[in-house]
């Protein structure tokens, strides 16, 4: 019985250490042609949500090339990371609006 | 020195603008009505310069840079009428708006008749010419005069928008040189 109590219990284990910690969903924002928080940090398979209270347009756009997420006027867009590093971004038609990424594995 | 520079910057910006000059000395006062008919009256001029560039823009920045325009003006004076509509405020024609207007359509014209390189260069500066005299003014008239906080806050956002407008204008200028 014991034995059989501890085999669960390992298989228990076994599936939470198989599943990744459950991802975040991070959300940032851009009204009045600011980026806030201007410096986020998140981890590989979370969520960024881009939030556009503007009446402008605006998008997200790495500097690397990585991703490119339009949003229109007060709208929203999502991204899932999938790749770790430290990302520079900017909008496309507002080049003053800088914010930056750090995505850890 | 401080002061001296700011009026020495202030009296540039009035010299540079003759039909704001015109139209309202910095001293006085502008009414929201006319505020708001003036601010509307830019945009739909700068609407109207990117019209033309889009269909005669030849560099692929220029074109852009026109889209660019096209989609923040209009944006900007969607909102603005959204508001005066829901202040109960009737726009009022004026003296400035009406040099705004003859100025833009002289500069409408004298563009229509260039082409390729030629048109895009002129465009371009004239971008960069017109935001720094509409941020100027923004800046030392139409802010300072808004007496309605909300069309006091839509003018400052607008003023950053343009801000930034200009120094687009002000790098694609430069590589076009």
């Amino acid at each position: 019985m014991p034995g059989r109590l501890s085999a669960i219990a390992s298989a228990v284990l076994l599936v939470a250490l198989a599943v990744p910690a459950h991802a975040a969903a991070i959300e940032i924002t851009m009204e009045n042609l600011e980026v806030s928080p201007k410096d986020a940090s998140a981890k590989v398979g979370d969520t960024i949500e881009w939030i556009n209270k503007d009446v402008f347009a605006h998008t997200a756009t790495a500097r690397n090339g990585d991703f490119d997420v339009n949003l229109p006027a007060k709208k929203s867009g999502t991204l899932v990371l999938k790749k770790a590093g430290t990302v520079d971004y900017y909008c496309r038609y507002h080049p003053n609006m800088k914010a930056t990424l750090k995505i850890e594995p | 020195m401080f002061v001296r520079w700011t009026t020495a910057i202030a009296a540039a910006i009035l010299l540079s603008s003759p039909a704001l000059l015109q139209g309202a000395r910095a001293a006085d006062k502008l009414t929201n009505p006319q505020i708001a008919h003036i601010a509307y009256t830019a945009g739909v001029i700068d609407i109207n310069a990117a019209k033309q560039a889009q269909k005669k823009a030849k560099n692929k920045d220029v074109k852009a840079f026109a889209d660019d325009m096209l989609r923040d003006h209009e944006a900007v004076n969607k909102q603005a009428l959204a508001l005066v509509k829901k202040l109960n405020v009737t726009p009022e024609d004026n003296d400035t708006s009406k040099a705004l207007s003859k100025q833009a359509s002289e500069k409408l014209a004298e563009l229509d008749k260039l082409s390729g390189a030629a048109f895009d260069k002129a465009y371009v500066a004239n971008e960069v010419a017109y935001h720094k005299t509409v941020n100027g003014a923004l800046e030392t008239q139409l802010i300072p005069s808004a007496s309605n906080a909300e069309l006091k806050s839509l003018l400052q956002t607008g003023l950053k928008i343009f801000q930034g407008h200009q120094q687009h204008a002000e790098h694609i200028a430069a590589e076009l040189k």
